[in-house]
């Protein structure tokens, strides 16, 4: 039996549940959520592993060699995805049964939460453009929503803003489609890769890619499309925060890109030195505008565009070594800045304040959100043993030795800057005199703190995921999937 | 090919638009226009010159269709967009409810 479908299943089947039933009890939309998000943690650890599976919606067989219907592919991309997608979410939606009390409306919140969720993974199985780009509008438009969840003022404007700037990405990728589709007669990803192999690689194809590069851009914040996401991404309820920073702007903005670019288009030297280029800004630009903020979640924010910076750069350099480093590091980012988004929502649920300057020794009320917090800063500083030091010590190295030196300076220079920023944001928040106004504070309740553990637990010890035998089951196979560039048509093909 | 270009014209005008109005409402009219020149420019991608409506029917063998896909795919792109449009346009109103102005240089509470 093939499982693929479920992954987009499950969570829609139960968006459309929640609102029907969940009225009926307080309870029932977090139990109906979380057992929705824990089957497909679940579903995601079981994908490990398995060999490369094509499922073809509707049964349709391809004629004459030509695919007609829509494929849903899983290869070792699309799987690393879906674990970060799908264990993030199942941490972040225990964490939400708490956090979300003080919002009226849960079953609403789990629909909407949900939805993205199926968006997501959908965007990560789907073989087919078109397909791709409703998922990433599904996906879109219930974080659009969630944005503006709480119907504050500030709320709103975030949420018009990056409804905007999404809106026009979305428009810039469906005339991406539109040129592809002209240029190849099909909408199959792996099928428009052969017939764009075989054509040669035209000026439209690198139009279709200059469009795709400003959408799917859009969508993941590189820097100069980053407008919106300092905005958006704090003004979301922290869970939603978590999931915005930590899954999705992955999910729909750099896997769509690596996927169109090493898959369809193939990669080639010009856009091989845009994404380096634009990697590189955003790593540095980034980092310098958040050591400067002083709301918590904003500066978490800023990191998410740098942290980004990293990734993209890694794979622009494009070398094996600098594909596999970027990828670890984009599943490292997921875990430890969902991490400190969830840390910066127990900070408000406590004490309702995220401005650093007010805050102070809050180690001693709020123990677990503090310790886990430090371990998440060390995370995306670089400091050894966390997961960051492995990723952020892999794209270095991957950048000498494909001969980029500049590159890798950059590198270590926001790296030591990111360091900075994070002592700022311990020394201000957690460390130091406990201020009187806090003395009275509570730590988090404990569903909080379960899922703030398990990440914490997931940052100490995804650096294993190096070690030999485990690096070839998961984190090869995807760099291979990347870096295998036009293979992917055979695979999915068949031939 | 003129239609084509006209239609690209058409979507950088909503491109304008969006980028240089300061009126929410006319935001979402600018990408409105942007949505629609996309559709048209899909519309035209399956166009082909003096070829038939893509219905089979009998006795038709030798005739040429214009390409039926993208129109499938205009008719799922306008579902998706007319859920973005009554989204955003919701959004807009509560903005008003809150700022009382549709003006975006009135409405900067976010900043940095």
């Amino acid at each position: 039996m093939n499982l693929i479908p479920l992954f987009v299943a499950i969570p829609l089947a139960m968006a459309f549940v929640m609102p029907l039933f969940g009225r009926l009890s307080r309870l029932l939309p977090d139990l109906l959520g979380n057992a929705a998000t824990l089957a497909l943690a679940a579903l995601s650890c079981a994908m490990i592993n398995l060999p490369m599976m094509v499922y073809k919606v509707g049964g349709w067989e391809p004629v004459n060699g030509v695919p007609i219907g829509i494929y849903l592919v899983v290869d070792g991309l699309a799987v690393l995805m879906l674990l970060i997608i799908n264990v993030i979410g199942f941490a972040v939606s225990v964490y939400s049964i708490e956090y979300m009390r003080k919002y009226t409306d849960k079953a609403r919140f789990y629909t909407l939460f949900l939805l993205m969720m199926a968006g997501m993974n959908g965007v990560v199985i789907s073989g087919d453009m078109f397909n791709l780009y409703v998922f990433l509008e599904v996906a879109a438009i219930a974080s659009y929503a969630l944005v503006a969840f709480g119907t504050e003022a500030e709320e709103l404007e975030a949420a018009f803003k990056y409804q905007v700037m999404g809106t026009a990405a979305s428009g810039f990728i469906l005339v991406g489609i539109a040129v592809l589709y002209s240029l190849t007669g099909t909408l199959n990803m792996a099928d428009a890769g052969k017939v764009i192999l075989e054509q040669g690689r035209s000026q439209g194809a690198l139009f279709a890619g200059a469009l795709f590069l400003m959408g799917f851009g859009l969508k993941a914040a590189i820097m100069p499309f980053h407008a919106w996401l300092p905005d958006a991404h704090p003004s979301a309820p922290a869970p939603i925060s978590a999931m915005l920073s930590g899954v999705l702007i992955k999910a729909i903005g750099i896997y769509a890109l690596c996927r169109i670019f090493f898959n369809v288009i193939g990669l080639n030297l010009t856009t091989s030195y845009i994404l380096m280029a634009m990697g590189a800004l955003s790593m540095i630009a980034g980092v310098f505008l958040a050591i400067g903020q002083w709301d918590m979640k904003r500066l978490f924010a800023y990191h998410s565009i740098s942290q980004m910076g990293y990734v993209v750069m890694a794979i622009g350099i494009g070398t094996p070594l600098a594909v596999l480093g970027g990828l670890f590091h984009l599943v490292n980012h997921a875990t430890f800045k969902s991490l400190l988004f969830l840390n910066s929502g127990a900070v408000v649920y406590s004490t309702g304040n995220r401005d650093l300057q007010k805050m102070g020794g809050l180690n001693q009320r709020m123990p677990v959100t503090g310790a886990t917090s430090l371990i998440a800063s060390m995370s995306i500083a670089g400091i050894p043993p966390f997961n960051g030091f492995w990723s952020k010590l892999i794209i270095i190295l991957a950048a000498v030795q494909a001969g980029y030196y500049g590159l890798a300076a950059l590198a270590v220079v926001g790296s030591i800057m990111t360091l900075a920023s994070f002592l700022k944001v311990q020394r201000y928040g957690f460390f130091g005199k406990l201020r009187p106004v806090w003395k009275k504070v509570r730590e988090a309740p404990v569903f909080m703190c379960v899922s703030m553990v398990l990440l914490a637990l997931l940052c100490v010890g995804m650096g294993l995921l190096l070690l030999p035998g485990v690096k070839d089951g998961l984190l090869d196979r995807a760099a291979d999937a990347v870096t295998g560039g036009t293979d992917y048509s055979g695979l999915v093909l068949g031939k | 090919m003129i239609l084509l270009f006209l239609a690209i014209f058409l979507f950088l005008v909503g491109l304008y638009g969006v980028a240089t109005k300061r009126n929410l409402i006319k935001i979402v009219i600018g990408l409105t226009i942007m949505e629609y020149a996309t559709f048209l420019i899909l519309a035209l991608i399956g166009y082909r010159q003096g070829a038939a409506p893509p219905i089979v029917v009998e006795k038709m063998g030798g005739a040429t269709f214009v390409d039926a896909l993208p129109q499938a795919l205009v008719l799922t792109a306008i579902v998706i967009s007319l859920a973005t449009t009554a989204l955003l346009l919701s959004i807009a109103l509560r903005i008003y409810h809150k700022y009382g102005t549709f003006d975006v240089g009135k409405i900067r509470r976010l900043k940095g």
